[in-house]
């Protein structure tokens, strides 16, 4: 009985440990927060709060680049959100951001309602297949053609005599919406296409099958793929950068008119030399 | 005769051999686990966080996380499961259209798929709430999820605490609670902690509903409020993005011997019911 | 006592009561939360596409405004027929192997590994699934290897502890009576096994089907691991496919607006299902008490 008491009593002891610890701890996490002091900052401090809205492909690129900013910038707070290419144009347009990010050009009718559009990186798409298939390079047309199920085989590109596992990302992804504009016109995928909910599970599954084709961000190459060349150029920086290689997209900040205060240092920061860093660093290539 | 007793041995063997096919099923997995992740456990593994999104590093943070968010689970779960459990068999007439109601329900929230779960954690806790994806968002979910294995076994362990008990306890003029927290309670504790390690195995093993209500992040979780990502969420993460198929392996693995031993350990508890139940 | 401090005592008594009533209510008052939530992300976009519409309609485009998950209820349907195909069969006779047929010791230790079995995360069955049994199938029977197959094959190993279990049970509270008497009247085992200890425990092995092929339609993770996830109807064992699950838990990183909601009102559809299976369940399992089977 006595041994059953203590049992008791401990357990209760454990339990008001983990309130009174979880208590500290939250307490703890809520004070490192408050911790900055307007007092420490330079003279030119900035200050203020800006909103980052649209491509969900952008996104990370942003909010690495904001954490960045915050850290150097105390009293500056920026704040990212998705929505989509479109979302962040308009929002831009409408002053509810500061800034849009796109992830495709800016059209003439958009540019029109007085934006200013700047080019913060850049984005290629390389079309993958497995490492034993023989093939080095497709047309932007026989990719096209694949996807939409006209092509079957690999015998009616030159492969061998094996039908094609087509691997696609889930309805909603970035890289799909991109892919998708710039090579297939918006055009619906075949729905026989294996379906993945990342650039990894693409990667995985063109790396497991010697006759599937897929499609991922040039960053996230790896050795486990092939990537073809478009159109005879090579899916490489250097050919993103001269426009030769086809599938690729801009990254884009939008601002109504010239940009200007909080937007413009922000802006300035990232295509600054340690901005591109952070991007190169994150798997888009610099614009420079 | 000796026709229908030829027969009998070869049901008898077609029997035998549907049971060891069984355990072959069983063998094949966790052996195969086992033996390609046992390389990759150490202490290293185990105590190092991970870095270069799990490529490199160990899992640290990740166990941190299941810990985190099973005890939340747990401190929310276990009081409101033991209580509904001491009501319906010690307070409610069990025929009570209430305790009709409260049973129906719990049938049904164990039935409810997990990413289902997932889906109203998301919403109500991430989202109306304002929690974020946390490892309390988490935590309040998987004990949502796990409230209807608690309360069953609560129930079970204090239906088979022998009615004499009661009636002396009573007779001697203790009050209901008192009944319940002398007698009730210690006798069906074994009964309790069967559902409490029971639980803890689920919530080790849960992917869907966590990566929708915790999130992913690598990070070591602090507060509550921090986003957290379990052993479970960290395996199908390495295994589906292939970041490092050896790393899932060892998590696998990992994931495998806890449960072994969190089974071990229910089974363990539930002889030591059974054994009280005499 | 003093009446004083009785009265006290009761009053605290009565506290401790509520508060305990508070408990089991909350089962059904989350259980209303659950619901209102989900219902009120998920409905909405069912009544504008319309019920029948989104049922049935086998195209899914939810970006271009096409919302019809047809081709995931019979996705879900397909394979979680191919595993009851081959899991009921195996669990059943498991389940009079451990009740009648093995030695008690024998029957203990499966019943311990049934345990475990039951006891593995589903992460851990889609990844053996992703590494062994996808290539094993890609390589030997054809295709890709994600397919209806190897969904069938991992969802039957999931839900075999569920139908094994309730089989086991049902079959042991068989009165020894039954048996007894048909051995007497000449029967060998086996026909004792067949004729009347199958037929008593009827109804009890029908929950164990059912629940298990409740298991198989709301399993998540291992599914979207291994079935390739193309929403189409799926035209062989060796077809991708795509299930209600693996529509929500794949889709849901990058949906927003009504593609989200659309993915909610899937999680509409799955939660009734499940909810009438419960029922279904209940009913049958208060008509077998009721015939005295059980």
């Amino acid at each position: 009985m006595g041994s059953e008491k203590i049992r008791r009593i401990t357990s209760f002891l454990i339990l008001g440990l983990l309130l009174v610890g979880t208590g500290i701890v939250t307490g703890c996490g809520s004070k490192t927060t408050e911790t900055p002091t307007p007092g420490q900052n330079t003279p030119a401090a900035l200050s203020g709060s800006l909103t980052i809205a649209g491509s969900t492909s952008v996104q990370p690129f942003s909010e690495v680049l904001a954490e960045e900013f915050m850290a150097k910038n105390k009293g500056v707070q920026i704040n990212v959100q998705g929505g989509g290419s479109s979302v962040g144009i308009e929002a831009a347009v409408t002053g509810a951001a500061q800034i849009g990010a796109s992830s495709r050009a800016v059209k003439a009718e958009e540019t029109a309602k007085g934006l200013t559009a700047t080019t913060i990186a850049l984005d290629g798409i390389a079309v993958v297949v497995n490492p034993a298939n023989t093939l080095t390079g497709l047309t932007t047309e026989q990719v096209m053609n694949i996807y939409l199920g006209n092509i079957k085989n690999w015998n009616e590109v030159g492969g061998p005599d094996a039908v094609i596992t087509v691997v696609t990302r889930e309805e909603g992804s970035g890289t799909r919406d991109a892919f998708s504009e710039i090579v297939l016109a918006k055009k619906d995928i075949i729905k026989t296409a294996i379906v993945q909910n990342s650039t990894g599970a693409v990667r995985t599954t063109v790396a497991g099958d010697k006759n599937a084709i897929g499609y991922v961000s040039l960053s996230s190459l790896n050795q486990e793929v092939k990537a073809l060349d478009i159109n005879g150029a090579a899916a490489n920086e250097a050919n993103v950068k001269a426009g030769t290689y086809k599938i690729q997209r801009p990254f884009i900040y939008v601002t109504k008119g010239a940009p200007s205060g909080l937007a413009q240092a922000f802006i300035d920061y990232v295509l600054s030399p340690e901005g591109q860093q952070l991007i190169v660093e994150e798997g888009a290539f610099s614009i420079k | 005769m000796a026709g229908a007793s030829g027969k009998d041995k070869l049901l008898t063997g077609i029997f035998w051999l549907a049971g060891i096919f069984i355990v072959l099923i069983l063998a094949g997995i966790i052996g195969y686990v086992l033996f390609r992740g046992a390389s990759s456990l150490s202490l290293d593994f185990i105590l190092q966080p991970p870095s270069r999104a799990g490529r490199l590093g160990g899992i640290s943070t990740t166990i941190v996380g299941t810990v985190y968010l099973t005890l939340l689970a747990l401190l929310a779960a276990v009081p409101v499961g033991v209580g509904s459990a001491i009501y319906l068999e010690e307070y409610a007439h069990s025929r009570s259209r209430f305790a009709k109601l409260v049973n129906l329900t719990a049938e049904t929230l164990a039935g409810i798929p997990s990413i289902v779960f997932g889906l109203f954690g998301f919403v109500f806790f991430v989202i109306f709430l304002g929690m974020g994806w946390s490892v309390l968002s988490g935590g309040l979910t998987m004990a949502i999820m796990i409230l209807p294995t608690i309360t069953r076994t609560a129930q079970e362990a204090i239906l088979a605490v022998a009615g004499e008990y009661r009636e002396n306890s009573l007779a001697l003029g203790a009050s209901r609670w008192q009944t319940v927290r002398r007698v009730i309670l210690p006798s069906a504790l074994p009964g309790i902690v069967t559902g409490i390690i029971l639980s803890i195995g689920r919530a080790v093993g849960e992917t869907a509903a966590i990566i929708l209500t915790a999130g992913s992040s690598l990070g070591m979780p602090v507060s509550p409020m921090d986003p957290a990502r379990t052993m479970s969420v960290h395996l199908y993460i390495m295994a589906m993005e292939g970041i490092s198929t050896e790393r899932a392996f060892g998590t696998a693995c990992l994931i495998v011997v806890l449960i072994v031993i969190i089974n071990y350990l229910a089974n363990l508890s539930l002889s030591r019911l059974t054994k009280a139940m005499r | 006592m003093q009446p004083i401090s009785k009265n006290l005592h009761r009053r605290g008594e009565s506290w401790i009561e509520k508060g305990l009533a508070f408990c089991a209510a909350l089962f059904v008052i989350v259980i209303a939360i659950i619901t209102i939530f989900i219902f009120a992300r998920g409905l909405p976009i069912l009544l504008k596409v319309g019920v029948a519409d989104f049922l049935f309609n086998t195209d899914w485009r939810p970006t271009s405004n096409s919302f019809g998950i047809g081709t995931m209820l019979v996705g879900s349907l397909v394979v979680t027929t191919a595993s009851l195909l081959w899991a009921v069969p195996l669990g059943i006779m498991t389940a009079i192997f451990m009740a009648e047929v093995a030695p008690p010791r024998a029957s203990r230790w499966l019943g311990a590994l049934v345990e475990l079995l039951a006891g593995i995360p589903s992460v851990v069955y889609g990844f053996v699934g992703l590494v062994l049994i996808v290539p094993f199938i890609r390589n030997y029977l054809g295709g890709n290897g994600l397919s209806v197959l190897a969904g069938a094959i991992i969802l039957g190993i999931m839900i075999l502890p569920t139908i094994i279990n309730i089989s086991r049970d049902a079959i042991r509270a068989v009165p020894k009576e039954y048996k007894e008497g048909s051995l007497a009247l000449g029967a060998t085992h086996y026909q004792s096994i067949r004729r009347v200890i199958l037929p008593a425990a009827r109804s009890g092995i029908i929950t164990a089907v059912v629940l298990g092929m409740g298991r198989a339609i709301g399993e998540t993770m291992a599914v979207v691991m291994v079935t390739g996830n193309s929403p189409i109807i799926p035209a062989g064992v060796l077809s991708p496919v795509r299930t209600m699950t693996s529509n929500i838990v794949l889709e849901m990183g990058y949906a927003a607006g009504d593609h989200q909601a659309a993915l909610f009102a899937t999680g509409v559809v799955l939660f009734v299902f499940i909810v009438i299976l419960n029922l279904v369940v209940n009913m049958s399992l208060k008509a077998g008490a009721a015939n005295g089977r059980r």
